[in-house]
C-alpha cells in the first residue's frame, strides 16, 4: 500500500504543491529518450580516454614502458601528471587526491595516465597495454592497524558532554561491545562519466554526471590553470549518484578536459564498470566500539563510544562524515553523559567517500545496538528501552550542545504500534519460535532522527535564475541537480505555486555553471531546501514586481492584488498570466530574476566541539519482520511499515519514492552487499556478479509506507522536511530485526553480536554464538 | 551475410567484429541509445531487449541482455528495442504502451538509467499474458533488471497495472494485427529461402582474419570446427561475453551453435531425455521440472530470465566451471554427454568430463552434442539447495544436489554432487558412502554429513569463506531430513511429526 496523502494548503485552490505529480522525466525514461552524456551523438572527429590504473596498493613508479600502447592502431597519445599545466591536486576540501600519480601509488587502480585513442575499446585495449614496475612497499590495509600505528588523514575529533567514564562506572548495569560495519559501493546504474570539448575561446565546455558541478568547473579550471569563466560545466540529469558523484565524478572531467587539452578534439571519459567499482570511492566501513551504563529500568546513564571510519587514502570528505557519525551516534535518545570520539583512519585503499547519510548511519547503527543490547541484557522489550531514552522536554541537549525542539518521534511510535500491530505481531512471534526448530522470526522497531544542513556552513546556500519569456512560459534554473530524486519537478511545483500557474508552463532543465554560479553539490538531502527556497525567492521578486508594474499600469493599489488560477487579479478586473506577461514586456519590464537562499542559524564550534549545526531533525521509524534460517543463515524481510516525518510533502509520490528506495538501499548495505578485498587490497568483489545489491524479489511482500502527518517547525519552502537520506537509515530496523530473531535462540536473553553486512555467513556465525552462549548459561545454572 | 529485423526495419549484415555485441552495436553503429549499458556483464539488465524467434513457424518473444547475445546470434531473429514501443515523437501518457504508461502512473522510473531495460522485460511478459500473472511470475520476469533508486515497490505495482487497460491486444507485438506482422512475413520468406540454398551464413571482417559461421547442421559444425581449430563455439555466450567485455579478450573466429537442429532437442524416451547442449535452458525447465520438480530450486535461480533466455547447458558445461548449477544436478542424475567430431561419436559420464578448475575432456575439434539423463526409476529421489549471498540472480557459494534410489527403506545408489567446493563440480564420496544401504533418518543423514571436509577442503573466495561452505553444507543435511520426513511418513519410521515444520525463508522466489 502506498499512501499519497497530501498537504495542508487551501483545499479550495489549484495548488501545484502537495500534488503527486509525475517525475518531469518519466515519459522521455520510459521510451528511451531521456538523453545520458553516453548517449550524446559524438562530434565528428572526438576521442575516448582512458586511464592506466595502477595494481599495487603502496610503493612507487620505478618505469613506465608506453611503446607497445603507442604502436596500437588508432592510439593517439598517453599523458602523465607532467603533462598537466595547473594542479595536480583535485581535493574537495584538503589536500591529497591526486588526479595522475606522479611516484608514490597510495591505493589500488589509482590512475597514472591516460590514453586517448580513436575509439573507447582501443583506448581501454591500450591502457592494459602500458608496463609499469614498481617497487611495493607495506600497504595499510586493516584499520586495526591504522588504529595502532595512529595513521589519520584528519586529526580526531571528540564530543564529550559529563564524564562519561564515571557516569558508566556509578551505573547499576553495564554492556560493552563493537560492531565491524560494511561500506557500501553506490552501484549507480550509469557509471562515472564526462565529455570535455575546447570552446573557441581556450576553455572547456564540460557535459559531466556529477552533483556537483561548479566543483567540477573549478577543479577543471584549476587543472588547466584557467580562470573559472573559461570553464562551462553541463549537466542535465545522472543516472543514479547517491553520493557517488559528489567528489567522484570531478576526477573523470578532468582527465578528459587535459585529454581535450591537448588533442584540441572532444574527449569521453567512461569508466568500465569494474574500474568505477575498483578506483571510486564508496561508503565508508566503521569500526566502532561502545561502552554503556544504565539503570534498572534501562535508562542510560552515560556512553563512551569509540567510532572509526575506514577512510582510505585520503581525506575527500572524511573529516565532515566522520563528524556526522559523531553527531548521530546518539540518533534520538538522549545520554546524560557521552564521550564520542571519532577517528579518520587512512588506509591503502580508494578514499572513500560520500553516500546517501554520509556517515550518519554508520554512528546511528551504534545507538539503536546500545537500545538492542540494553534490552536483552534486562530481559525487556526493546521498543521499550527505546521509547524510555527518547530525547524529550527537558532531556533535549545533544552531546554536541544542540537543542532538540521537536518530540515527535513518541507520537509516532505510538501510532506505528498501533498500525503496525507491534504487541500482538510480537507474541505470535514469540509462539511461533517456539514451535519452529529452523526458521526464527524476528521484529524490530527502530526510529531515525537525522540532523538537516551541511555541516560545512559554506555550503549552504543556493542560487536559481528564473525566465519569463514574452508568452507566458517560464524558464527555472537552479544549482542543484537532478539525479532521479525529482528535484526539477519539485522546483516546477514551487515556482507554480508561487506565481500561481499551471506545471505545463513551467521548465527546468539542465543545471549550467553559466546559469547559477558557485553552487553547492546536490547533497546532504538538500536539494529542495536550498534550491527550491532560492527558486522561490526568485518567484517572489519576480511576483512583486509584476505587482508593481501592474498597479501603475491598470491604477490600483497592490493592495489585494494576487496571482490565483493563471491569472492576476485586482481590484478593477484581471487579466491571465500570458497577457499579464506580454504587457509587461511590452512596457520594457524585466521578466528575468536571479534568487538567492541561505540556511539561518546554523554554526558549529569546533574547538569547544558544540554548536548549531543543524537547521533542523528529519523524523521516522520502520518497523521490520524478517525470518531467518538457522541452518544457513539465509535471511528475509517479509514485511515492513515505515511511518516517515517529511513535514509538509510538496509531491507525495517522490517523497515517497525517496523512502521506498532509500529503505530498501539501506537494507542492503546491511545485509546483501558484501565489500571484500583480498590481502593486496584489490577488491575482490569488483562486478555486479559478487556485489549484490537488492534485487525485486528482496522488496517484501508488505511493503507499507505512509507520511506521517505535519509541518516543518522551521521555516523551510512550504513547510517541507528533506528526504533524501533520513530514511535509508530505517535500514536498520531489519537487521535490528535479524538480531532479534536470533536472540530467540537464547530465550530474549542475549542477542549475538551481527557484524554487517549481515549475510547468511555472518548470520551462521551469529547463530553458533547464540548457541554456545546457551549451552554455557545451562551449564552454569547446572553448576548452580 | 545474416538478416533480421530491427523493429520494423530489415538489415543485412555482411562485415562486422565477431564479438560485437547487440548493445554496441545498437548503441555505436545504429545511434539507437534507449537500451543501456549498466555493467557489461549481463548482471543489472539495463540493457535488456526482446528477441523473437521462429519455432516451428511461430514466432515467440523473449527478454535478453543486448551487452551477452552477439550481434551475429541474431540472424532469422526479430530483435525490439525499446524504441519500438511508442512510435510517436513526443507522446502523451495514453498515447504509451501499457507497460511504458503503468510505469509512468506507478512513479516506477526515478533515475530512469534502468528503466528501458525494465519495460523491455515488462514487456516480454506483457506479450507472454493475457492478464496479471502474479507477483511470483513478475518476479522472474524482472529478477535479472536491478534498480537502485526505487526499492522495486512502484515497478511491482506498474507489472500489476499494465494489465488493467483496455484494448490489450493492440499492444500485442505478436498480435496479427500488429504494424510489424508485413515486415516479420517478409523475414520468414527469406530465411525459408536461405536454408534451402543450403549455405553457411558467414560474416567476416575484410583484410583480417576474422569470422563468425552460422553452421545449419552438426556436420557443417563439425567440419569447420576441424578445419578452425581455433575459432570458438557460442551459444548465448552469456560467460563468453563477459571475456570480451571484462578481460577484452577478443576471439578471431566464432561459431555459433545455435543453427544446428541436433544441439537444439528435446527428446523424453524410454531411455530417459536428451537436451540439445545449444537449448536455451527456458525451453526446456518446464518440461526438465514436470519430471524432476525439485529441481526447480536450482533451475529458477539460475542466473537471471534474461540469462535463463540466452545460457544453455552445453555452454555452462563445456566451461567446466566449478561453481556452474546445472553440473552438479547433471551428476547426480547421472548423465551423459554425447561428443561429436568428425571422428566419429563418443559417450562419456559427465563427473568424468570435468577435468580442473575450467578444464574439460574436449578435444579441440569436438562439440557436446546433448546431454543424456537416465529415464527416472520410481524409488529415485532428489534433493537440490542452492546458497548464495542473493536468492536471485547470484552464483552459488555452494550447490548440492543428493540423489538415491530408496529401496526397502534404505537408501543406495547414493549421489552427493557439490559445486564450489573444489575446482570442478563433484561427488562428495565418503559422504555417499556412508549413506549407501543406510536408513534414511537424520542419524544417517548426520554421520554422512560430517564426511564432507574428508571429501572437500573449499577454498575461501569473495562468495564464502572455507568454514562456512562446510559448515552450511553440512547443516543442509538437516534441512534433507526436515524437508523428507513428511513425506516419508507413510514408511513405518517412527517421528515426530514433522510435516508441519517450515524449512525455508519466505522469499517471492523460493
Amino acid at each position: 500500500m502506498r499512501h499519497f496523502k497530501t498537504d495542508k494548503l487551501d483545499k479550495n485552490k489549484s495548488n501545484a504543491i502537495g500534488q503527486s505529480f509525475i517525475h518531469e522525466s518519466a515519459i522521455k525514461q520510459v521510451t528511451g529518450k531521456a538523453v545520458y552524456i553516453d548517449d550524446r551523438a559524438e562530434e565528428a572527429h572526438s576521442l575516448h580516454a582512458y586511464p592506466v590504473l595502477s595494481t599495487i596498493s603502496s610503493g612507487k613508479v620505478l618505469s613506465i614502458d608506453t611503446s607497445e600502447a603507442l604502436a596500437i592502431a588508432g592510439v593517439i597519445d598517453i599523458y602523465s601528471a607532467k603533462d598537466i599545466p595547473g594542479k595536480n591536486d583535485i581535493s574537495p576540501v584538503f589536500t591529497g587526491d591526486i588526479l595522475l600519480a606522479e611516484e608514490i601509488i597510495s591505493y589500488h587502480s589509482q590512475p597514472i595516465l591516460l590514453v586517448v585513442a580513436n575509439s573507447y575499446q582501443t583506448a581501454r585495449i591500450a591502457a592494459r597495454k602500458v608496463k609499469i614496475e614498481y617497487e611495493k612497499s607495506a600497504a595499510i590495509l586493516d584499520i586495526k592497524e591504522a588504529i595502532k600505528q595512529e595513521s589519520w588523514v584528519r586529526p580526531p575529533h571528540a564530543l564529550n558532554r559529563g564524564d562519561a567514564q564515571q557516569a558508566i562506572k556509578a551505573a547499576k548495569h553495564t554492556v560493552d561491545g563493537e560492531l565491524d560495519i560494511g561500506g557500501q559501493e553506490h552501484f549507480y546504474l550509469e557509471g562515472q562519466i564526462s565529455i570535455a570539448s575546447p570552446t573557441e575561446d581556450g576553455g572547456m565546455f564540460i557535459q559531466t554526471s556529477s552533483q556537483h558541478p561548479s566543483e567540477v568547473q573549478h577543479l577543471v579550471a584549476k587543472v588547466l590553470k584557467q580562470p573559472f569563466n573559461y570553464v562551462t560545466v553541463e549537466m542535465r540529469r545522472m543516472g543514479g549518484a547517491f553520493g557517488g558523484k559528489e567528489t567522484q565524478a570531478a576526477p573523470w572531467a578532468c582527465l578528459a578536459a587535459l585529454a581535450a587539452f591537448h588533442t584540441g578534439r572532444s574527449v569521453k571519459v567512461r569508466l568500465a564498470r569494474g574500474d568505477d567499482f575498483k578506483s571510486t570511492g564508496k561508503r565508508h566501513p566503521f569500526y566502532n566500539t561502545y561502552q554503556v551504563g544504565f539503570d534498572d529500568d534501562g535508562l542510560i546513564e552515560g556512553v563512551d563510544i569509540n567510532i572509526n571510519g575506514y577512510c582510505g587514502h585520503s581525506a575527500d570528505l572524511s573529516d565532515a562524515i566522520v563528524d556526522r557519525a559523531l553527531f548521530h551516534a546518539d540518533n534520538a535518545y538522549y545520554y546524560p553523559s557521552a564521550h564520542i570520539n571519532g577517528n579518520r583512519c587512512r588506509t591503502n585503499t580508494v578514499s572513500n567517500t560520500a553516500y546517501r547519510g554520509f556517515g550518519g548511519p554508520q554512528g546511528m547503527i551504534m545507538a539503536e545496538k546500545i537500545m538492542d543490547d540494553i534490552a536483552y541484557a534486562l530481559g525487556k522489550d526493546p521498543l521499550e528501552i527505546r521509547k524510555l531514552n527518547l530525547y524529550r522536554p527537558g532531556r533535549d541537549l545533544t552531546p554536541y550542545k544542540q537543542k532538540i525542539e521537536q518530540f515527535i518521534l513518541k507520537d509516532m511510535i505510538a501510532q506505528m504500534e498501533q498500525e503496525g500491530d507491534y504487541w500482538a505481531r510480537k507474541a505470535a512471534i514469540k509462539a511461533f519460535n517456539k514451535s519452529s526448530p529452523i526458521i526464527k522470526k524476528g521484529l524490530s522497531l527502530t526510529p531515525v532522527k537525522f540532523g538537516i544542513s551541511f555541516t560545512v556552513q559554506h555550503l549552504n546556500q543556493a542560487g536559481a535564475l528564473l525566465v519569463i519569456y514574452a508568452d507566458g512560459s517560464v524558464h527555472v534554473n537552479h544549482g542543484g541537480t537532478e539525479m532521479g530524486q525529482g528535484l526539477n519537478t519539485k522546483i516546477a511545483q514551487i515556482v507554480a505555486q508561487a506565481l500561481s500557474i499551471d506545471m505545463q508552463h513551467v521548465l527546468v532543465n539542465a543545471t549550467r555553471t553559466d546559469k547559477v554560479p558557485n553552487t553547492s553539490p546536490t547533497a546532504a538531502s538538500s536539494g529542495t531546501d536550498l534550491n527550491g527556497m532560492a527558486a522561490f525567492n526568485a518567484a517572489t521578486t519576480i511576483k512583486e514586481r509584476l505587482f508593481e508594474f501592474a498597479s501603475a499600469h491598470f491604477d490600483v493599489s497592490t493592495e489585494g492584488m494576487l496571482l490565483e488560477n493563471n491569472k492576476l487579479i485586482h481590484e478593477k478586473g484581471e487579466i491571465s498570466f500570458p497577457e499579464l506577461i506580454n504587457l509587461a514586456y511590452l512596457n520594457r519590464i524585466s521578466l528575468s530574476t536571479t534568487g538567492f537562499y541561505s540556511t539561518p542559524e546554523i554554526y558549529y564550534n569546533r574547538d569547544k566541539a558544540e554548536g548549531h549545526p543543524f537547521f533542523y531533525f528529519a523524523y521516522g521509524l520502520a518497523l521490520s519482520e524478517v525470518e531467518v534460517d538457522l541452518l544457513t543463515g539465509e535471511n528475509t524481510l517479509t514485511r515492513v511499515d515505515i511511518l516517515h516525518d517529511v513535514g509538509n510533502s510538496i509531491n507525495p509520490a517522490l517523497d515517497i519514492g525517496q523512502i521506498e528506495g532509500a529503505f530498501i538501499q539501506g537494507m542492503g548495505w546491511l545485509t546483501t552487499e558484501d565489500l571484500s578485498w583480498n590481502k593486496e587490497g584489490v577488491l575482490a568483489s569488483n562486478a555486479p556478479a559478487t556485489y549484490k545489491i537488492p534485487a525485486i524479489g528482496d522488496t517484501p511482500a508488505q511493503f507499507n509506507v505512509k507520511l506521517y502527518d505535519s509541518q516543518n517547525p522551521a521555516t523551510t519552502v512550504f513547510k517541507s522536511k528533506a528526504v533524501g537520506e533520513p530514511p535509508f537509515m530505517l535500514g536498520i530496523s531489519v537487521w535490528s530485526a535479524i538480531r532479534n530473531a536470533l536472540a530467540s535462540i537464547t530465550d530474549y536473553q542475549y542477542a549475538p553480536n551481527l557484524n554487517t553486512p549481515a549475510t547468511a555467513e555472518r548470520v551462521l556465525n551469529a547463530v553458533e554464538v547464540a548457541k554456545q552462549w546457551s549451552e554455557s548459561a545451562k551449564k552454569g545454572a547446572n553448576n548452580a | 551475410m545474416i538478416q533480421f529485423l530491427l523493429n520494423n526495419e530489415m538489415i543485412q549484415l555482411t562485415k562486422f567484429v565477431p564479438n560485437m555485441s547487440i548493445l554496441d552495436w545498437l548503441r555505436t553503429n545504429m545511434g539507437k541509445v534507449g537500451s543501456k549499458e549498466g555493467c557489461a556483464t549481463g548482471d543489472c539488465g539495463a540493457c535488456t531487449v526482446v528477441i523473437g524467434d521462429l519455432i516451428n513457424g511461430q514466432w515467440h518473444y523473449k527478454s535478453i541482455n543486448g551487452c551477452l547475445m552477439l550481434l551475429g546470434n541474431l540472424h532469422g531473429k526479430h530483435l525490439l528495442t525499446v524504441e519500438a514501443l511508442t512510435t510517436k515523437p513526443n507522446p502523451s501518457l495514453e498515447q504509451l504502451h501499457p507497460v511504458q504508461r503503468a510505469m509512468v502512473e506507478c512513479h516506477g522510473s526515478q533515475c530512469g538509467f534502468c528503466t528501458p531495460g525494465f519495460i523491455m522485460s515488462l514487456f516480454a511478459l506483457y506479450m507472454s499474458h493475457k492478464s496479471y500473472p502474479g507477483r511470483e511470475a513478475v518476479i522472474q520476469a524482472l529478477g535479472g533488471n536491478l534498480c537502485r533508486c526505487t526499492g522495486y515497490e512502484p515497478i511491482l505495482k506498474a507489472a500489476e497495472k499494465c494489465f488493467s487497460y483496455p484494448d490489450n491486444d493492440q499492444s500485442n507485438i505478436a498480435h496479427k494485427d500488429h504494424r510489424f506482422s508485413q515486415q516479420v512475413a517478409v523475414l520468414t520468406t527469406n530465411l525459408e529461402k536461405a536454408l534451402a540454398d543450403n549455405e553457411i551464413p558467414t560474416v567476416s571482417l575484410d583484410g583480417e582474419n576474422q569470422q563468425f559461421y552460422l553452421p545449419q547442421s552438426l556436420k557443417q559444425l563439425c567440419e569447420l570446427k576441424a578445419n578452425n581449430p581455433q575459432a570458438q563455439f557460442v551459444a548465448g555466450a552469456t560467460d563468453l561475453s563477459v571475456e570480451f567485455s571484462q578481460l577484452i579478450n577478443q576471439k578471431q573466429q566464432l561459431i555459433s551453435v545455435r543453427y544446428c537442429s541436433e544441439l537444439m532437442v528435446f527428446e523424453e524416451s524410454e531411455q530417459g531425455l536428451e537436451i540439445g547442449a545449444a537449448l536455451p535452458y527456458s525451453e526446456f525447465i518446464d518440461k526438465f521440472c514436470h519430471i524432476y520438480p525439485e529441481a526447480h530450486e536450482l533451475f529458477e535461480r539460475l542466473g537471471s530470465l534474461q540469462v535463463r533466455n540466452a545460457g544453455s547447458l552445453g555452454g555452462s558445461i563445456a566451461n567446466a566451471s566449478p561453481i556452474g548449477d546445472p553440473a552438479p544436478l547433471l551428476i547426480a542424475l547421472d548423465a551423459q554427454l554425447k561428443l561429436q567430431s568428425i571422428r566419429g561419436e563418443r559417450l562419456i559420464p559427465i563427473d568424468e568430463f570435468f577435468l580442473d578448475y575450467r578444464k574439460a575432456q574436449l578435444a579441440e575439434d569436438e562439440v557436446i552434442v546433448s546431454i543424456h539423463v537416465p529415464k527416472r526409476q520410481e524409488t529415485f529421489k532428489l534433493s537440490c539447495h542452492k546458497i548464495s549471498k542473493r536468492i536471485e540472480d547470484d552464483i552459488s557459494a555452494v550447490c548440492l544436489v543428493l540423489s538415491y534410489q530408496l529401496e526397502n527403506e534404505k537408501m543406495q545408489q547414493v549421489k552427493c554432487a557439490m559445486g564450489g567446493m573444489a575446482a570442478t563440480p563433484a561427488l562428495a564420496k565418503n559422504v555417499a558412502a556412508a549413506l549407501n544401504g543406510q536408513a534414511f533418518n537424520l542419524d544417517t543423514l548426520q554421520t554422512a554429513a560430517s564426511k564432507i571436509a574428508e571429501d572437500f577442503q573449499p577454498l575461501s573466495d569473495v562468495r564464502a569463506s572455507s568454514t562456512y561452505r562446510l559448515q552450511v553444507t553440512k547443516n543442509l543435511f538437516d534441512r534433507i531430513w526436515y524437508q523428507s520426513a513428511g513425506q516419508i511418513q507413510s514408511l513405518s519410521v517412527n517421528l515426530q511429526s514433522t510435516s508441519a515444520i517450515q524449512t525455508r525463508i519466505n522469499h517471492a522466489s523460493l
